[in-house]
């Protein structure tokens, strides 16, 4: 049993850590709950700051993990401790057991209907950021219209928000609206685009730029208000209200389509794998790492880590550089067995 | 003294330092929200009273920040309790509200 590793998650953190740890000679076993690998950005069409198509990272990686055992729809249905590792039964009725656990769980995506004051679910026009790249990719859906007038897009969606028991920024979804802005323009050249946010927060490397190149390349208008409610015309438009606070004025605008950028919640099967494997959570409800700024791929459990963003929101980069760090933590906790 | 046709205009500028920020903590002792405040509005764009008279919860908290008087701001306010439901940051605006009515007299 020495040196078996079971990777829980097969999105880009679960994967990338299959790779490094196939360059380090093991043979690790990847249990994915849903039918394919790739997690949320296998449905992403591309990827900021640029612009590389996000099925090719996730194809790339499916071929470089070919010495993984990898089980697509199956769950950890129990997970016990053992003297020198943990015995997993697993839903396909085998058990198997592990020296290490990489916990590569991810995250769910804010429920707008939650929202109800944004309507989606109740008008035609109302999608989120997963729709739209959902859109870009299959062209197909009917709550996008031919030629639309005019878009708004509404950041903070379920985050940064207490109503929706979500106090954090889930990091990603600025740079993801004005990626998605961008290519709305490219697509509808003569459509108005606004963003409608609270704080813009462009931390990453050339995300101004992106800030940048919508302001002067495509014109998109940034509004500093936040959408506070969402309705219907007669002739089945929106009709959003928000404050334009740096003119201290109500604004109201009519668009053809609304994308909500909905947020980064915990995973909302997490619950159950942290209460089989004793691991704690933290108070915005992801999993507690060993600390939050030297160990964060280290959990309370000796031979359990973490990678991506089962601990917290992060970016395509942050999640493949934890998963490659956790791989290598994982060699290390073998080698002292 | 000689009238050369002109005047100094006022300075507009904030003096941040000499800020009166005593009803700004006396409102934070009686509505802890006040202090967590973004200033997104929210609470102003759903207002039925904003509209028309151009009331503004954001605008009326951040002038008590400011240590400028609000009397006159909050005449119009319904209480209705429309603000209180959107606010992101969970505060009681109609207590914040309240609370400033009472310390402003």
């Amino acid at each position: 049993m020495k040196g078996n590793i079971v990777i829980i998650g097969g999105g880009i953190a679960g994967m990338e850590a299959a790779k490094s740890l196939i360059s380090l000679g093991y043979s690790p076993i990847v249990v994915e709950s849903s039918t394919k690998l790739g997690g949320h950005v296998a449905s992403w069409y591309k990827l900021f700051p640029d612009m590389s198509s996000a099925k090719n990272l996730v194809s790339r990686l499916e071929s470089e993990i070919k010495g993984a055992t990898v089980l697509c729809g199956t769950k950890v249905i129990s997970l016990n401790r053992l003297a020198d590792g943990y015995s997993l039964k697993l839903s396909n009725g085998s058990v198997v057991n592990a020296s290490a656990l990489l916990i590569a769980t991810g995250f769910t995506l804010f429920d707008a209907k939650k929202k109800e004051e944004y309507g989606y679910g109740v008008y035609d026009r109302v999608i989120t950021n997963s729709d739209l790249e959902a859109w870009f990719s299959e062209k197909k859906d009917a709550r996008v219209p031919d030629e639309p007038e005019s878009v708004g897009f509404v950041h903070c969606v379920g985050s940064r928000d207490l109503k929706a028991c979500n106090a954090q920024c889930s990091k990603v979804c600025c740079a993801t609206a004005i990626k998605q802005a961008i290519e709305i323009k490219e697509r509808f050249p003569y459509a108005k685009v606004y963003c409608f946010y609270m704080d813009l927060r462009l931390f990453g490397k050339k995300y101004e730029d992106f800030y940048i190149n919508a302001q002067r390349d495509y014109g998109v208008q940034f509004i500093r208000g936040r959408v506070s409610e969402v309705g219907e015309t007669l002739d089945g438009r929106l009709q959003i209200k928000a404050e334009d606070t740096l003119s201290g004025k109500p604004l109201k605008v009519q668009l053809d389509l609304l994308v909500l950028m909905s947020g980064i919640v915990r995973n909302q099967s997490i619950g159950e794998l942290s209460a089989m494997a004793g691991l704690e959570t933290d108070s915005d409800g992801f999993l507690r790492s060993i600390d939050n700024e030297y160990a964060v791929i280290e959990s309370n459990r000796p031979g359990i880590f973490y990678a991506g963003a089962c601990t917290g929101p992060k970016t395509v980069p942050e999640t493949v550089a934890e998963a490659r760090s956790a791989a290598l933590a994982i060699h290390s906790y073998l080698e002292t067995l | 003294m000689t009238d050369f046709g002109f005047t100094l205009s006022k300075s507009s500028t904030l003096d941040l330092q000499n800020v009166d920020r005593e009803r700004f903590e006396q409102l934070c002792k009686l509505e802890k929200g006040a202090s967590v405040c973004i200033g997104c509005g929210s609470c102003s764009a759903t207002c039925p009273a904003g509209i028309l008279s151009g009331m503004s919860v954001r605008k009326v908290v951040l002038a008590v920040q400011r240590g400028q008087d609000v009397r006159s701001m909050l005449q119009c306010c319904m209480l209705c309790g429309k603000c209180t439901m959107v606010c992101p940051r969970g505060i009681n605006t109609r207590n914040l509200i309240l609370s400033i009515c009472s310390i402003y007299g």
